[in-house]
């Protein structure tokens, strides 16, 4: 495993912590912003960032993120320039695991060796392709294997337990499981199984399983994270900086929104 | 551990690339459809259907005023304008409502640009009671706005979809996102060849039937199989359909048509195989149209069903092994085209279908070049009914420019 992302859940096991991932897409509203909102949410709790590449076709996303990639892309940004801004980023926040979240595409058009060279030398951790099933992914793993970057798979409330399996095989860093059916976005409810498909999964797991798409309070980072080792908040954090209309006021209003699901995670585990 | 293996490929195209919640989803599917297709029972079923409710067989119908025009082609048209709901698209609608039913699924869910394939989607889900969704691009509503009200009459409620470039692609991309939300009940009737495995293989299976009735129509009537055949190419499943009965007679060319919408040194066409490359969208390998750093470039063609930035798996890989070639015909020569075979034969050409007709063209001069003659096959995908408003803003404008005919 990546040393930052094996020294990460190391110390939150250590001190009986859930993980707190926030996503956010790169360059929304430009890639300035995001290379100083990392550092900040970092004071404020957060364990390690998923670091989203805006696509012009991003399936797996609910509105949120959908608004959240067009204002990224009408902004310019490329791959390329979210690669540098990871690099830049990567001295203020030397410890903290950074995972890129890319769909296929703009990999193939960078060439997967270039964009696997250039994610590992620019200091990222592991990379999520939510298009890119274990199956498809060989040429990309075959490439992965000669880098310090661990491929993360997602499994699903669908997921069969064959399925299961072969994600917690396929894969390195983490298990990302897509905590409800459907895109991302923040939702009022959790998915009413998702104890028991967590429980399925935590019985042939050998690596981390974080938990994403829906949560949006800290009493639902904190019911989740009784069933996983950590969670991820994406929409929903970019629900509230979206609420905002100055940069300093999306700021502030991430930087509170994260310390107050990291203190709603660190109370649930207390009690516990 | 189970093997990694990427199923569903076409040469080096092809594949399964979807968010892991709507991967055991297909596996259902893939199995499911093996089941059926091993099934007698399925296929009485279907061709019972196919004869009965959408007029099969098609007529392979000779083309004398045209074939006199183009002087050295003897064109046969495949008439699937003559399909219940105007188009091909029902053959394969058909299929899938019953292999939904087989699935128990009780809610269908579609994609549409021109709006045939919603129509023949709504056609087949009124036709079993099922609960319908098309999903449609704003701008493509605008367009067609009486295949919208086809819809809605039908029982089927038409979602407009906002974003991306609201056309087709878009309304691709919304109703991915809506099965992977309600994969347990629903069923995703993609339209044409794309998508994710098994959706290609099994569509231009259905599809097929095309061009097994045109093989042995032609055969029939002529003694012998002929020199080409053509389509039209959007996402492909009419060519597809055409093509494949025929892609072991090696002597039979074959060649797409693809939108070429305002001409290839602009970015405003839809010619994925003539200029894109290769790339993943909407769950397979193809050959697409997107920039320097993989976004998907919005395609464009006065046809709403030919614009769409990718193409069938199976296309890109005749293409690369030079079975089949590709050719591009521009708006202006299509709609031409639409009028040239309203005045010669009485027939009104989806724009689709005018795009291959167009081509035609093109084929006579290099067969004159070369001093010979040429018997043609050609798929008549579509009526224009649903054109006709459209056309009748832009053929005044033409033909008050230039005499056409």
């Amino acid at each position: 495993m990546s040393h930052r992302l094996e020294a990460c859940f190391a110390r939150l096991r250590a001190e009986g912590r859930a993980g707190l991932f926030p996503f956010v897409t790169a360059g929304d509203p430009d890639l300035d912003f995001t290379r100083e909102l990392l550092p900040l949410m970092t004071e404020a709790g957060a364990d390690g960032f998923e670091i989203g590449v805006p696509f012009s076709d991003p399936l797996a996303d609910g509105p949120t993120i959908q608004r959240s990639s067009m204002r990224s892309l009408t902004g310019g940004t490329r791959l390329s320039g979210v690669l540098k801004m990871v690099g830049e980023v990567r001295a203020d926040i030397p410890d903290t695991p950074l995972v890129l979240m890319t769909y296929y595409n703009p990999i193939i058009a960078m060439g997967l060796a270039e964009f696997v060279r250039g994610a590992s030398q620019v200091g990222a951790d592991a990379v999520i392709v939510p298009d890119l099933p274990p199956e498809e992914a060989g040429a990309l793993l075959e490439i992965m294997n000669d880098y310090p970057l661990e491929p993360v798979f997602m499994l699903a409330p669908t997921s069969t337990q064959e399925r299961v399996e072969l994600v917690n095989d396929a894969g390195g860093g983490f298990i990302y499981y897509v905590g409800q059916m459907g895109v991302t976005g923040a939702r009022d409810a959790l998915d009413s199984d998702l104890g028991a498909t967590l429980a399925r999964i935590n019985r042939v797991k050998n690596r981390p399983v974080l938990v994403g798409f829906g949560i949006k309070t800290p009493e639902q980072a904190a019911e989740v994270a009784g069933h996983a080792d950590g969670v991820i908040v994406g929409s929903a954090l970019i629900d509230v900086m979206e609420a905002q209309e100055s940069r300093e006021g999306k700021m502030r209003a991430a930087r509170d929104y994260i310390a107050s699901l990291r203190e709603g995670l660190d109370r649930s585990k207390t009690v516990s | 551990m189970s093997e990694l293996v990427s199923r569903g490929r076409f040469g080096r195209f092809g594949g399964r690339y979807v968010p892991e919640t709507l991967m055991p989803a297909l596996e259902e599917l893939e199995v499911a459809y093996e089941e059926a297709r091993d099934d007698p029972a399925y296929h009485e079923e279907l061709a019972a259907y196919l004869r009965e409710f959408v007029g099969r067989p098609t007529p392979l119908y000779l083309a004398e005023r045209l074939s006199d025009d183009l002087g050295v082609l003897r064109v046969y048209l495949k008439r699937e304008d003559l399909c219940h709901t105007g188009a091909h698209k029902i053959n394969n609608t058909l299929a899938q409502v019953l292999l939904a039913r087989r699935l128990g699924k009780t809610r269908i869910i579609a994609e549409t640009g021109a709006g045939q394939h919603g129509v023949a989607t709504a056609t087949a889900a009124a036709l079993f009671g099922l609960d319908c969704d098309v999903y449609m691009g704003e701008e493509d509503i605008g367009r067609q706005s009486l295949n919208v009200f086809r819809m809605r009459l039908l029982g089927a409620r038409v979602i407009p979809v906002t974003s991306g470039s609201k056309t087709l692609k878009d309304a691709t991309n919304e109703t991915l996102r809506d099965w992977t939300a309600s994969v347990r009940t629903t069923h995703y009737i993609i339209g044409s060849v794309v998508g994710p495995h098994p959706f290609p293989e099994m569509i231009r299976d259905f599809q097929s039937v095309i061009g097994r009735e045109a093989r042995e129509q032609v055969l029939e009537a002529e003694g012998r199989l002929p020199d080409a055949c053509v389509a039209c190419v959007g996402g492909g499943s009419n060519s597809i359909g055409l093509f494949h009965p025929f892609v072991n007679d090696d002597d039979v060319e074959l060649i797409g048509v693809e939108a070429g919408g305002r001409g290839l040194d602009t970015e405003e066409h839809g010619a994925s195989l003539t200029a894109g490359r290769v790339g993943v969208l909407h769950g397979c390998e193809t050959f697409l149209l997107y920039d320097d750093d993989g976004q998907i470039i919005p395609a464009h063609s006065v046809s709403a069903g030919l614009d769409y930035p990718g193409v069938g798996p199976e296309h890109s890989h005749l293409k690369d092994s030079g079975r089949a070639r590709y050719v591009t015909v521009e708006d202006h020569d299509a709609l031409k085209a639409f009028q040239k075979l309203s005045v010669l034969e009485g027939i009104i050409p989806a724009f689709e279908s005018a795009h291959a007709i167009s081509y035609l063209d093109r084929l006579a001069k290099e067969t004159r070049e070369a001093g010979g003659m040429k018997t043609v096959v050609l798929c008549l995908s579509g009526r224009g009914d649903k054109d006709v408003h459209q056309a009748e803003g832009l053929l005044t404008e033409m033909l008050d420019d230039e005499d056409v005919r």
